[in-house]
């Protein structure tokens, strides 16, 4: 477990992505960063509403994303809660699209390392490509370091050949120090990937956590020489804040990570937003919300 | 996948096309004349010089040279306005045409960022984002002072001098005149400036907001041209004041010239910068500050932090993220939106630029530089760097003026606070640690008119800005910059 | 056949809406026997939303720069002058002379202009840095009380108005101010100023009313930290300085019967709605010739 993780200061966070969110994206370069971004959503549903029928529904829309224009890339994977996985793993066949499931009882993560690690298996035994995982929050505020490091390392070897994306909660940390020390934890203890947010807490992902999180993942690069991916989740439903995001991951980690095995979007409205401008880049014409399907 | 080396590889493929902001809304004549006593007036010898954009080497427009015989007149009327018109005027009514002056910067802020952009050869976004906002917000806050001095001086019953005579410098043209115009009018005085030979055409843009914010004529002059205007302007025995910002060489001539005289001056000259990294600073945000001290403006910034110092446990980690992310600069068009490093202001300070790189590399420094391309047409110099120097070496000594930063070591905060003020400059000096207490500390010891704390290059009208030992005497900005327009 | 005008409704101004009063009730001052208009009576349930408006609203006033609040005051003026012509028209209504109107909407722009140039200079005037004897770096700066009540003069319906309301806000604070009651005209125009002057809603609330009423729950509410009283009455003043002790409110008193005179427009006016807080810090002790442990 790592001892102590490097200072983060605040405002110097701030000014670096205010920097980045000047820059102007247009043309060419705009079009190749939205289809990018498109290609990196994993398409989710979260809700305690959630059905079969509804998860079918989004299985196609990953599937399907705006036939009218073609050679669009699909998105990367579709999220859904552990007792969906077969049914989206059914209806994803055929396709590149990966499944991943929440579990070790997302959101909140307050339950016991038995049945979080049983959703664990329930998940990798139905198929889940993708494992996203919470952390202990209340453990990581009571200082119990080695609990939060143990119990990542035990979901990560639950997982076996799925990948594991290990969810900080960033919005319940506090400060950037806190998001900081907890990625430098969750990489330790064997995360393919750092993800921010559940989305079901606000603040979700932001561009300056986001920062912080790209920043840990290429000093544990350095250090290591092990490769970890990225994911911000939540709040990000525009193609500007996308684009945006996909900026700071060129200027600070490179080609390396500007792809789908190692970036990712968790998102469930941006895929249409990144359509919509996709259309208009083409057709020059603004475009309105009924002509993408909603699923 | 074969095996990889651990590097982060910035070649992503992923290029942002040019975004260059418009031009097409700014307004600019071929040929400017002087503005002296509200009116546009041309120069007595008739001659004109060109003034160029450094990033196509293309003619902009001719400006007029001013020589004595101008200048005169330029102070007559200043004197003029002085006695008939801005002594008199009640100071909140002063106050009013300043507001007006700030109001109307506002309102043409992107035209004056892209005639700043390409008249200097600075990144729009750094006009557009620092300079013109922060020159209009000078006039702003000094046009609240107005009627407040007695305020700000109890018991003292400040008085203005007279007419004052500015001289401003090419890295910042109109945020530099903002600093001398605004609190010279705020305190009564009428002024006469001189803007630098290459970067004129915001001034004059001035001198048109000036004239439509019906200011009374003669209140502000403005005179181009180059060092003999600027000797004119100094030696000119109806001038009450001289405020400077430039070079400590011709600093100390003006000194000389003034010595015997009863003219006030100011001086804000070079400087040589320590910026020091301590291990426990929070070391991303404290490259992206060396970066931004250095590389910000081409590094033509008298507080530039050119002498980098690491603690010498962090050092290899701090160059590495310094190089990484010297990579993701974007230098080139200054009109491009991306563009972070734009034009070498001229090309006799490309040519002073690269004669350092030179001396830089003889004595035995190690230099590198980003891995970017550069514009055919045009002055350039990439971000660089230069390792391995030790106090002695020259480039660690001199001022350059350019993205040029020289990289040294230390070991305990003794060794480093003796290091940085070893220097005949006193201008700025930049601290980064995570721990208050040692902050404190540095910002005691260094001898140095500004002090950064995990910061740099910030700018503020409340705040000011000036200089130690050889840097120069006098402070702009806030209630400090003030005083130097008054008497009492 | 003439065109029949549109008479205005007058308004309150609570959290950046114009409600009428939450009680419906009104009441119709006059001026030399002709109606002004009906005013609401506003009820001690409006106050209250008031103040919840304004202690809402002064977490963002008060974190704006300094400059920013400066760039807002300024625009007050800005629109004011703009307006001009309407004010002059209401304090012609209500009793004025055309020459006195203009005089008084004149001092009332230029005094907005005077206090907008303190936003970013009085903590300049009023801070400290120090010196104390241990190794501390030890400064001393104003910040804003909170929220304040004020209660403006009776005799003039704009000047006594903006001399109050401005320097309170300035710094920071977020008001509520009940109006001249015989001459409310002009405040509630004003809250329109306001409210196209990228003044945040709730940082200057505006109720029209009887004192009377009002008086005791604007000096008695537990979440008011200040009340200035603008007014000469000494029964009121002393009404509201014993109901003040109850949360140690602030009570501070201008006599503005001379609102005109210079001596209204002072930065002091900004320092009696600060707290002046010191924050030490300790300043590590080592030099370029070593350390001293």
């Amino acid at each position: 477990m790592p001892i102590a993780s490097p200072a983060v200061d605040q405002v110097g966070i701030l000014d670096r992505v205010e920097r980045i969110t000047k820059r102007s994206i247009k043309n060419e370069s705009k079009v190749q960063g939205l289809k990018m971004a498109l290609n990196m959503i994993d398409l989710t549903t979260l809700e305690g509403a959630d059905t079969e029928k509804k998860v079918i529904q989004l299985c196609n829309k990953a599937q399907h994303l705006h036939d009218a224009y073609p050679g669009l890339p699909t998105v990367a994977a579709v999220c859904v809660y552990p007792n969906f996985v077969s049914v989206a793993k059914t209806n994803l066949k055929g396709s590149n699209i990966k499944v991943a499931a929440v579990a070790t009882a997302f959101p909140a993560g307050q339950s016991s390392r038995e049945v979080k690690l049983l959703d664990t298996k329930m998940a990798v035994d139905a198929g889940a490509d993708e494992i996203d995982m919470v952390i202990s929050r209340g453990k990581f505020h009571s200082g119990e370091y080695a609990f939060v490091f143990d119990e990542i390392a035990a979901i990560k070897e639950a997982c076996g050949n799925a990948r594991l994306k290990v969810i900080l909660e960033t919005g319940e940390l506090g400060t950037f120090d806190k998001v900081r020390k907890a990625s430098d934890i969750a990489m330790a203890a064997g995360a393919d990937f750092i993800k921010t947010s559940t989305g079901k807490i606000s603040p979700a992902a932001t561009l300056p956590v986001t920062l912080v999180m790209l920043e840990a993942i290429k000093d544990h690069y350095y250090n290591t020489g092990v490769q970890v991916g990225m994911k911000p989740a939540g709040g990000i439903s525009n193609a500007k804040l996308a684009l945006q995001y996909l900026l700071l991951v060129k200027e600070t980690l490179g080609a390396d990570w500007l792809n789908n095995n190692w970036f990712r979007f968790g998102a469930s409205s941006l895929a249409n937003d990144l359509l919509m401008q996709l259309v208009k880049q083409d057709t020059g014409l603004y475009q309105s919300k009924d002509y993408f399907s909603k699923d | 996948m074969s095996k990889k080396t651990i590097a982060i590889n910035f070649d992503t493929g992923w290029d942002l096309n040019p975004a260059p902001e418009s031009t097409s809304h700014i307004q600019l004549n071929e040929q400017y004349q002087l503005f002296i006593g509200g009116k546009w007036v041309k120069p007595e010898s008739g001659k004109y010089f060109a003034t160029i954009n450094p990033a196509t080497e293309e003619k902009i427009a001719m400006v007029a040279e001013a020589n004595e015989k101008d200048v005169d007149k330029a102070v007559k009327a200043a004197r003029k306005a002085y006695n008939d018109v801005w002594s008199k005027m009640p100071a909140a009514e002063r106050g009013k045409y300043i507001y007006r002056i700030a109001r109307l910067m506002q309102e043409k802020a992107r035209e004056l960022a892209v005639i700043e952009t390409m008249d200097g050869g600075k990144p729009i976004r750094e006009s557009r984002d620092i300079d013109i906002p922060l020159a209009a917000a000078h006039f702003f806050y000094y046009a609240g002072w107005a009627d407040k001095l007695n305020y700000a001086f109890p018991n003292r019953h400040p008085q203005s001098l007279g007419v004052a005579g500015q001289i401003t410098p090419w890295n910042f043209p109109l945020l530099m005149a903002a600093w001398k115009i605004a609190p010279a009018l705020a305190t009564g005085n009428t002024v006469v400036l001189k803007p630098a030979e290459t970067t004129p055409l915001t001034a004059l843009k001035l001198a048109e907001i000036i004239q439509e914010s019906g200011l009374p004529d003669g209140v502000v002059n403005i005179v181009t041209g180059a060092g003999a205007t600027g000797a004119a302007v100094v030696n000119h025995k109806d001038v009450d004041k001289i405020a400077f910002t430039g070079s400590t060489g011709v600093g100390k001539i003006i000194q000389n010239a003034v010595a015997g005289t009863n003219k006030k001056v100011t001086l804000e000259l070079g400087g040589k910068a320590a910026n020091i990294i301590f291990e426990d600073a929070a070391l991303d945000q404290a490259v992206e500050g060396i970066i931004n001290g250095i590389y910000f403006n081409q590094g033509h910034v008298c507080c530039a932090g050119s002498r980098l110092f690491v603690q010498e446990s962090v050092y290899d980690t701090v160059l590495r993220k310094l190089k990484d992310r010297m990579e993701s600069l974007v230098v080139g068009n200054p009109l491009d939106k991306n563009t972070d490093v734009g034009a070498i202001n001229s090309k006799e300070q490309l040519a002073t630029i690269h004669n350092y790189l030179k001396i830089g590399k003889q004595e035995g420094g190690e230099m590198y530089q980003s891995n970017c391309s550069t514009p055919k047409k045009g002055y350039w110099c990439k971000p660089t760097l230069f390792t391995n120097l030790s106090q002695s070496n020259r480039i660690v000594q001199e001022e350059i003026f350019g993205p040029v930063l020289a990289v040294q070591t230390f070991r305990t905060v003794s060794e480093v606070i003796e290091k940085a003020n070893n220097t005949p400059f006193g201008l700025s000096a930049g601290v980064w640690t995570d721990k208050g207490s040692k902050l404190f500390n540095l910002t005691a010891q260094m001898r140095a008119g500004i002090i950064w704390g995990n910061t740099y290059n910030k700018f503020d009208p409340t705040s000011p800005f000036g200089g130690y030992k050889e840097s120069g005497f006098g402070r702009e900005g806030g209630l400090h910059g003030l005083k130097p327009y008054l008497k009492f | 056949m003439a065109r029949a005008e549109i008479l205005k409704t007058y308004k309150i101004y609570i959290g950046g809406k114009f409600p009428r009063t939450e009680s419906g009730r009104y009441y119709t001052p006059k001026q030399d026997g002709k109606s002004l208009g009906n005013i609401c009576l506003s009820s001690r349930k409006d106050f209250r939303n008031a103040v919840v408006a304004a202690r809402n609203a002064f977490g963002s006033w008060s974190n704006a720069t300094a400059f920013n609040r400066s760039q807002v005051l300024y625009r007050i003026a800005e629109m004011l002058e703009g307006r001009k012509a309407q004010f002059v028209e209401e304090l012609m209504q209500q009793g004025s002379s055309k020459a006195k109107a203009e005089k008084e909407v004149f001092a009332a722009i230029d005094r907005i202009i005077y206090f907008a140039g303190w936003c970013d200079k009085y903590s300049q005037i009023f801070s400290a840095v120090n010196p104390v004897a241990t190794s501390h770096f030890n400064f001393t700066a104003p910040e804003p009380t909170g929220v304040v009540s004020v209660v403006a003069p009776e005799d003039t319906s704009l000047i006594g108005l903006v001399s109050g309301i401005i320097p309170v806000i300035a710094s920071g604070n977020t008001c509520v101010v009940l109006v001249s009651e015989s001459k409310p005209l002009c405040a509630v125009t004003f809250a329109e100023v306001l409210n196209s002057s990228d003044v945040p809603g709730g940082a200057v609330n505006i109720l029209t009313g009887h004192t009377k009423e009002l008086l005791s729950h604007m000096a008695s509410h537990m979440d008011v930290n200040a009340f200035l009283y603008a007014r000469g009455d000494k029964k009121e003043l002393l009404e509201i300085q014993k109901q003040a002790v109850e949360n140690l409110k602030r009570v501070v008193h201008y006599d503005f019967s001379d609102v005109y005179a210079e001596k209204h427009q002072n930065p002091y006016y900004i320092e009696d709605f600060v707290e002046m807080k010191t924050t030490w810090h300790p300043i590590e002790k080592i030099g370029a010739s070593g350390s001293g442990y």
